[in-house]
């Protein structure tokens, strides 16, 4: 799969805006909404790993983190 | 900024004076699921959603307050006349030493309105499922009432506004299919 869990946007900025502007505004679009009904036999992590991210699945994992730009 | 225009969205009659009714759309009017907290949340939530769907937040925000405006006149017209003894009657006897005839925000137990209601998480998926799940109950909410009423003058605008209520969600899930569509790809070095 190619795509993220992070959407994006340049929101309008204005030339009278007080703060420098951020000209990317990134947003969280995590796994489950692309997942209407989970399907049958995804892989699955082992039980460390699924302990460590807290899901048995990695198509439910997003790996969230602050660098990927939101907080 | 708002053009006014000195008229109902859509009309209200009220044929008789029935403040035990009046008590129950206060539930609309300043409950939690409200129009007030409908409007209030979505006017506030739009500075902060991506610039694709500020637009839906706004209409819709600038509708509720419309439909607040229909919820007053149904509650203003329900009790203008009644008697001290009448509000007591109808379970406004509370109301009444503190408010007099005059309308106020609270819900159809006497509590009033707070923010605490709303939220504006800054996360534009979790927003718009708040403002998904406010119009699902604000629809509920609007059938019990109806349910409760046999005032078939009030129960046709309830109907009205009920219905509005299953518009606006499916205008805030097309927002989320809207962002989802906006997904980033990969970046590959």
């Amino acid at each position: 799969m190619d795509y993220t869990f992070t959407g994006s946007y340049e929101p309008y900025i204005s030339p009278w805006d007080p703060c420098p502007p951020v000209k990317v505004k990134t947003f969280s679009l995590p796994p489950q909404l692309f997942m209407n009904f989970q399907p049958a036999s995804l892989p699955q992590f082992s039980p460390a790993e699924a302990l460590q991210h807290g899901s048995l699945w990695p198509a439910l994992v997003d790996g969230y983190s602050k660098r990927e730009g939101i907080s | 900024m708002w053009v006014y225009e000195k008229k109902l969205l859509y009309p209200v009659e009220v044929k008789e004076c029935n403040p035990k009714l009046a008590r129950y759309i206060a539930e609309q009017y300043g409950g939690a699921d409200g129009e007030l907290a409908a409007a209030l949340r979505y006017m506030n939530q739009r500075y902060t959603v991506p610039d694709k769907v500020i637009g839906v937040l706004n209409d819709i925000a600038t509708e509720e307050f419309s439909h607040l405006e229909m919820l007053a006149t149904m509650i203003y017209k329900l009790t203008k006349d009644a008697t001290p003894e009448q509000l007591e009657e109808a379970g406004l006897g509370a109301h009444y030493v503190n408010h007099g005839h005059a309308l106020f925000y609270e819900n159809a137990g006497g509590v009033p309105f707070t923010t605490t209601y709303i939220q504006a998480k800054g996360d534009p998926i979790a927003d718009l499922y708040e403002d998904i799940a406010a119009e699902e109950k604000a629809r509920a909410t609007y059938q019990w009432i109806i349910d409760i009423s046999d005032d078939a003058w009030i129960n046709d605008s309830l109907k009205f506004l009920r219905e509005r209520e299953n518009v606006h969600s499916l205008r805030f899930r097309e927002a989320v299919e809207v962002l989802k569509d906006e997904r980033d790809r990969k970046k590959i070095f």
